[in-house]
């Protein structure tokens, strides 16, 4: 017999189901119980920054919305730094800055719209930075584990050359589907395929 | 300790994003592999969340809706610890729960089914995990519920759980059922899970010495996210 390891097994995931929002905002699943609901604001009012504007929608394989998509967002300030304690520079991070949100989706057209701030470039291994980005996780009925993925700013093109997650897609046509789409002045469209043609990028993280 | 990676998740223990039994899950699949990354600060990062978040009652199902009544169903206590994959407890973190009430029926405007909504049961809890990593909600006992995936699926009692730990890599929602429950096994959405110990890991356990008698019942569920190397060992992680 060879030596027994001592870890635990990661608790397996399952679908945060349909009426995940009853949990997580449960003002869209058409009550009230809590005093504040979590993750509603990226960048509540008086939070100092450049704002951007992101709307888009998920897509099934079969081209149809996903209209009870719910979507948790991780992100760095606009000089790059994380509101955790394990950001080197936390200490200077945006006041107010929680760098988290949840987005849902509009019941009936599927449509997604969230404010938040302009995340700056953020460092990557060994000194190589990373493109400004917004950390995606995706939950609905039908995914079985939470889909991780990214999306870029269309404008930074040459920091894409060199960001580590976008040079390491080998089929290079693919890591457009993490680039979002300029529609105005700080805004953004960025629609998420889960399967097909166009089938967006998801990461293992 | 400067910051480290995560252990790689064990996939063989994950449901897979697609598994027919679970007709939702043909659609929303991605169909290419997952992008393998090696994780930077966006990964080992995540929210944090205090005490000024939730409030007094927030884990407690049975008080946190009442309009002047006590829900209906069978009184439970659920406790249990949030630990990571080293055996340590992950202290300070936000755990959320929501579910069906007694008939089966959730609060939420696109649920019709015929089981009676409960004046008293709103369905959703939250609350931090202490320095040993403990949680407490006191609830009430989830019925099944039908649900169209074949004519005649019902879904077991369960109670879906979403935890944060400290990483954005270690986020996850999940299910608890509870021992006993005939439908478990039945169910194309425990199926998903390819592990038959991985489906036990998410079946809690009857705790008869934490009811409190004449009062409510008790189950432990103990919940454990990803866990983390100790040493940074060349390929270092951070730029200076
Ligand atoms: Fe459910």
């Amino acid at each position: 017999m060879v030596q027994d390891l001592p870890y635990l097994r990661e608790t397996a995931s399952q679908t945060a189901g349909p009426y995940v929002h009853i949990g997580l905002a449960p003002g869209a699943a058409g009550f009230h119980t809590f005093e504040t609901e979590l993750g509603q604001a990226l960048a509540p009012a008086g939070v100092a920054g450049p704002r951007v504007t992101i709307e888009g929608c998920v897509y099934d394989g079969l081209g149809a919305p996903v209209k009870d998509i719910l979507i948790e967002v991780w992100q760095a300030d606009p000089q790059g730094i994380y509101p955790h304690p394990e950001d080197p520079r936390f200490a200077q991070c945006t006041a107010g800055f929680r760098g988290w949100g949840r987005v849902i989706s509009d019941f009936d057209s599927g449509q997604f719209c969230f404010e938040t701030l302009r995340p700056g470039a953020v460092a990557g291994r060994a000194g190589r930075m990373q493109a400004p980005h917004l950390n995606l996780w995706l939950v609905s009925r039908g995914i079985n584990i939470g889909l991780n993925t990214r999306m870029y700013f269309p404008e930074d093109q040459d920091a894409h050359a060199t960001d580590p997650v976008l040079a390491s897609i080998e089929q290079r046509a693919r890591a457009a589907t993490l680039i979002a789409v300029a529609t105005g002045p700080d805004s953004y469209r960025f629609d998420i395929h889960l399967q097909g043609a166009a089938e967006t990028v998801f990461i293992d993280i | 300790m400067k910051p480290a990676e995560f252990y790689m998740r064990d996939r063989s223990l994950q449901p897979p994003a697609l598994h027919p039994g679970y007709k939702t899950s043909l659609p929303r699949s991605p169909r290419h592999a997952l992008l393998t990354l090696q994780q930077t600060v966006s990964e080992i990062t995540g929210p944090t969340f205090g005490h000024g978040d939730i409030d007094a009652l927030d884990n407690d199902l049975t008080l946190n809706f009442a309009h002047g009544g006590l829900p209906v169903g069978e009184r439970i206590l659920l406790s249990g610890r949030v630990l990571d994959e080293n055996n340590r407890p992950v202290p300070n973190t936000l755990v959320e729960i929501w579910q069906a009430n007694a008939s089966g029926r959730y609060r939420h405007k696109k649920d019709a089914y015929l089981g009676a909504l409960d004046p008293n049961f709103g369905g959703c809890g939250r609350t931090l995990t202490d320095a040993e990593g403990r949680y407490v909600f006191r609830t009430i006992k989830p019925g099944p519920y039908p649900w169209l995936n074949y004519v005649n699926s019902w879904r077991p009692a369960h109670i879906h759980v979403s935890v944060f730990g400290t990483s954005f890599s270690q986020r996850l929602i999940t299910q608890l059922y509870f021992e006993g429950d005939p439908l478990i096994p039945k169910c194309p959405i425990v199926q998903t899970i390819p592990d038959p110990d991985a489906i036990q890991q998410l079946i809690a356990a009857l705790d008869l010495n934490s009811a409190v008698p004449m009062d409510c019942l008790a189950y432990k569920f103990d919940i454990v996210l990803r866990g983390r190397r100790s040493t940074l060992f060349e390929n270092r992680l951070e730029g200076n």
